[in-house]
């Protein structure tokens, strides 16, 4: 278990505890509550079922289990789904995100009509081909809390016995709303974006350049974890951008494309650290 | 005799690959089976979400034992002295041969040394042991993954078991890591984790079916058919909207379907009913419900992977019901949202939207589609066919501002209908804004060949400026389609236009339209040549004529893309006639003559004092009678009488070749036959080329 990750990212797998330990060969699985920030999807709070910042629950295995559908069935039985009553579909939805270079085969998984999670096998992370693959579940848990308590907004999610989800979290919808749409500094964004940028750039530079000598206790001093946080700091920029309808069709490729140089640059730093660990 | 099966048990196979694969293992299982001589008299496929199975009937448990000869060296390097050398040593001990047993034989070559070697059958198990697992892993698959360490495999979901029987006997194929055996899985949550033993390959439908599985999908689509009628039949006056693709999907969504009827608020009704219905099937797959007059009504049926009894019922509809609510509550947001800024202002707007890198925005789309549009209108106008002006610049102007709407963003298979009705809201009780809006809204339109094309003139020239510019526009900056790559779809842009072209019977040419582009856009490539590969795709596979008739049609210059299809219709109604076809036969040969003569006779006067036998004098006194008759009915598109006209030429033509010397000593006479049946071709050949006509 692990807690959720404290940079702004837009969902569970770009916490480094799924985009970087993916990477690594060896076994390793993980489970935890992410708030996943997505400006564009912010609806001021008057739109019950979208939310700029919602939660994930994220689950990666590696490898996955042969019985992971079975093992994902039980864990919606473990929250009070009873399936007997319910209709479950595994639909295809074959996940991708583009600034992480990342890609994976899968489905959405639905329930009486509602898409409660998305499985997805990994293929392909920062760029690199994944060997294990690993299986990601992502629960969408304000939808889910929605389902089992059987409220049409999610603002009426009981959040504890007199408190409502809309109490905890509304304000900070509408004023996200107000920010994201309307009030954030779009040449700020895109000089914060640039600084950010220019950093990762920089450590990743140095990565380049290190001596392929180093022991492996020099090595693991190498800042690339921070790096990957300043990665994650673009694209929330990017996100920020985008909500603010600052950046052109014709930009977003050019600028997507930024992102993911970093994302790969980070990937492939990181793997070749992860093998000269195991070699050394 | 045996009877064989073969299920491969995977995770969820996505529903639109499903047929294809059922279908492609059946024929992989039957190929291997007749390659190997195993023989196999009946075969049936089964497919759901999780299986894709194949049983056949009446294999042989033996391949028959066969002799086979096998080809060595030359005799004359096996034998070099009569005596065996190394060579037929060598090759007698490959064989498994005596060397005395070697043959002499004879082949288009020369001499060879042979050997005749006797092959045991082998058992079906080991055939089906030893090739089975590569037919299963050449199954193909629009996209694959891996999921086992080390990548051994590709395939389109991770397998979970196998089973492959003869009869009661474990053929112990392997793939993936799994090796066969005779237990499948039934419905993961009404049979859940159980075994389904099957016995023997003929128990497979019935045991699967005690597990809640129905292996057959068109017992599966019946079962749905007959569920959603019986639904339905609660309703008064109500009916489900028929639709074949959306039945086929939730056909390969579901191992044993029910259906639930649930409803929705009355007062969505309001929202569009493209809107609604696009939510209700592309997004949740339900089946949309219609009264008499083919009104939405409030309600939708969902196909479920399960059975429940009437309180599960009762928490799946209103499980689906709540979803339903939250999706409409969203398009009622977007479509308020979008209205914040008209149409009119989003023409700005499509300055950020690029169109294509090389040629821009859809700001500059649009400019180019205003002038195409334009100059399109005016050759039309000139023809004398009235239509409003203003009306189809004001879609032009509007057609592409719906990109940037937040209810393009959500539905995207709903942009120009998007367009079309906010053109309709945000117009209303303006002159021309009914029928812009109406233009707007058919601009995509028609989609695929069995789509109609807009209803209306300003549509269809909309329709066709905005293709035939795009067309032009990407071929003048190196974007023609090559092959099976068409990444901007202008095959289909194409065969829109002609369609429309088609359908309308408007009067532009194919060469027109390459001019119009030529002359108006800043920058154009020539569209001529492949919107008339297009005509020639469409006259044969949508009108269905023959290859023939249609090369005769265009190989003789493009009138309309209408009256190419009014020619090659009275053609094919005279194709099989006799008197056609000797005047095709005479046609080539009149043109294989004039290939062969030296100097071309076309254009050369005839002289009537020249012409000295009667058969051709006859031929002579024909042509003049009969050509001005074929153009007057030519021009009038009386194409039928026309060619009714051209076959009264046969005994002419026919008396002319028995008993003329085309190719006379004289020189004189020479010319002037020549002249003579150039004249014959070029006067008839103007309906069609009747040398292209395919003798039947």
């Amino acid at each position: 278990m692990q807690q959720p990750y404290d940079v702004e990212v837009g969902a569970g797998t770009m916490s480094p505890e799924t985009f970087l330990r993916v990477l690594d060969p060896r076994p390793f699985s993980v489970a935890y509550a992410q708030p996943s920030r997505r400006p564009a999807d912010g609806r001021y709070g008057e739109n019950p079922n979208r939310l700029f910042k919602h939660t994930q629950f994220q689950v990666v295995l590696k490898p996955p289990p042969v019985n992971v559908q079975e093992i994902y069935l039980e864990s919606l039985q473990a929250i009070g789904i009873d399936l007997r009553q319910h209709d479950l579909k595994f639909e295809e939805d074959n996940w991708e995100a583009p600034t992480l270079g990342a890609w994976g085969v899968g489905w959405q998984v639905m329930l009486d009509g509602l898409e409660i999670t998305q499985f997805t096998y990994f293929q392909q992370c920062g760029g690199q081909d994944l060997d294990p693959i690993s299986a990601e579940i992502t629960y969408g848990l304000e939808r889910i809390a929605a389902f089992l308590q059987d409220v049409d907004s999610l603002y009426d999610v009981i959040w504890t016995d007199s408190i409502t989800y809309g109490e905890v979290r509304f304000l900070e919808e509408v004023q996200f709303s107000v920010y994201n749409f309307e009030q954030a500094d779009v040449e700020k964004l895109w000089e914060h974006l640039r600084l950010y940028e220019a950093e990762c750039q920089e450590l990743l530079s140095r990565a380049n350049q290190q001596p392929q000598e180093l022991s492996v206790a020099e090595q693991r001093r190498f800042p690339i974890l921070p790096a990957y946080d300043l990665c994650l700091k673009c694209s929330h920029l990017f996100n920020l951008l985008d909500a603010r309808g600052a950046i052109s069709v014709t930009e977003r490729v050019g600028v997507i494309a930024r992102i993911r140089n970093l994302a790969v640059g980070i990937a492939k730093v990181y793997s070749r650290m992860i093998a000269r660990e195991s070699h050394g | 005799m045996a009877d064989l099966l073969l299920e491969i048990g995977l995770e969820e196979i996505p529903a639109r690959m499903i047929a294809a694969a059922e279908a492609e293992l059946a024929r992989r299982v039957e190929g291997l089976l007749s390659r190997q001589r195993l023989g196999g008299t009946k075969i049936t496929s089964y497919s759901t979400p999780r299986r894709l199975a194949v049983r056949v009937e009446g294999v042989l448990a033996q391949q028959l034992d066969m002799q086979e000869q096998l080809t060595g060296p030359s005799w004359k390097a096996a034998f070099p002295d009569g005596n065996p050398g190394p060579a037929a040593q060598a090759f007698a001990k490959k064989a498994g041969v005596a060397v005395s047993a070697l043959e002499k034989i004879t082949t288009a070559k020369g001499e060879y040394a042979a050997a005749t070697v006797q092959r045991a059958g082998q058992s079906a198990a080991k055939v089906l042991t030893d090739s089975l697992p590569q037919e299963i892993g050449a199954l193909s698959w629009p996209k694959t993954m891996y999921w086992r360490s080390n990548k051994p495999e590709r395939f389109v979901r991770p397998l979970r078991w196998l089973i492959c029987l003869l009869d009661e006997t474990v053929v112990p194929v392997e793939f993936a890591g799994i090796t066969a055996g005779s237990v499948s899985y039934g419905h993961r949550v009404l049979y859940g984790d159980r075994l389904v033993p099957i016995h023997r390959p003929a128990d497979y439908p019935a045991a699967l079916e005690a597990a809640f599985v129905i292996a057959d999908p068109a017992a599966r689509r019946h079962r749905i058919r007959k569920a959603l009628d019986a639904a339905t039949r609660a309703l008064p006056e109500i009916r489900w909207r028929e639709d074949e693709a959306l039945v086929e999907q939730v056909t390969h969504l579901t191992e044993w379907p029910s259906i639930v009827l649930g409803n929705f608020e009355p007062e969505y009704l309001s929202l569009p009913e493209e809107v609604l219905v696009t939510v209700m099937r592309d997004h949740q797959k339900y089946f949309a419900l219609e009264d008499k007059q083919h009104a939405l009504a409030p309600h939708f049926l969902t196909v479920l992977n399960t059975e429940v009894d009437s309180a599960g019922m009762a928490i799946i509809r209103h499980g689906n019901e709540r979803v339903l609510r939250a999706r409409f509550n969203d398009a009622r947001f977007f479509w308020n949202y979008d209205q914040k800024i008209p149409l009119s202002a989003r023409v700005e707007m499509l300055k950020t939207v690029t169109f294509q890198r090389d040629l821009g925005s859809y700001f500059s789309k649009t400019e180019s589609n205003l002038l195409m549009a334009k100059a399109l209108g005016g050759a039309v106008a000139s023809q004398g066919i009235s239509f409003e002006q203003a009306a189809l610049e004001q879609a032009v102007l509007l057609a592409k501002t719906d990109l940037t709407t937040e209810l393009v963003k959500e539905f995207t298979e709903l942009q120009g209908i998007v367009g079309g009705l906010y053109a309709r809201a945000q117009h209303q009780g303006e002159a021309q804004g009914e029928a812009a809006a109406q233009a707007i809204y058919w601009q995509y339109r028609p989609a695929a060949m069995d789509d109609p094309i807009p209803p209306t003139l300003e549509g269809r020239l909309l329709g066709l400026a905005d293709r035939v510019a795009t067309i032009a526009e990407m071929f003048a900056v190196g974007l023609e389609p090559s092959g099976s790559k068409d990444p901007f779809a202008l095959r289909r842009a194409a065969n829109g236009v002609i369609k429309i072209l088609a359908e309308s019977g408007l009067p532009v040419t194919i060469e027109g339209l390459e001019s119009l582009a030529l002359e108006t856009l800043p920058r154009a490539g020539k569209v001529g040549g492949f919107l008339k590969e297009r005509l020639d795709f469409y006259l044969r596979e949508v009108r269905g004529y023959s290859y023939d008739v249609v090369n005769a049609v265009l190989s003789t210059g493009l009138t309309t893309v209408a009256d190419a299809i009014a020619r090659a219709q009275a053609l094919t109604d005279v194709r099989g006639s006799e008197d056609l076809a000797a005047i095709s036969m005479a046609f080539k040969r009149i043109k294989n003559i004039l290939r062969q003569a030296e100097d071309k006779q076309e254009g050369q006067s005839i002289k009537a004092e020249d012409l000295i036998e009667p058969a051709e004098q006859q031929l002579y006194a024909e042509v003049v009678r009969v050509a001005p008759q074929v153009e007057a009915l030519r021009a009038e598109q009386k194409y039928p009488e026309a060619l009714e006209r051209v076959a009264t030429l046969r005994p002419a033509i026919d008396s002319f070749f028995d008993q003329v010397m085309v190719l006379a000593p004289e020189a004189h006479l020479r010319r002037n036959r020549l002249a003579l049946i150039a004249s014959v071709l070029s006067d008839f050949s103007r309906i069609a080329d009747f040398s292209e006509i395919v003798a039947s």
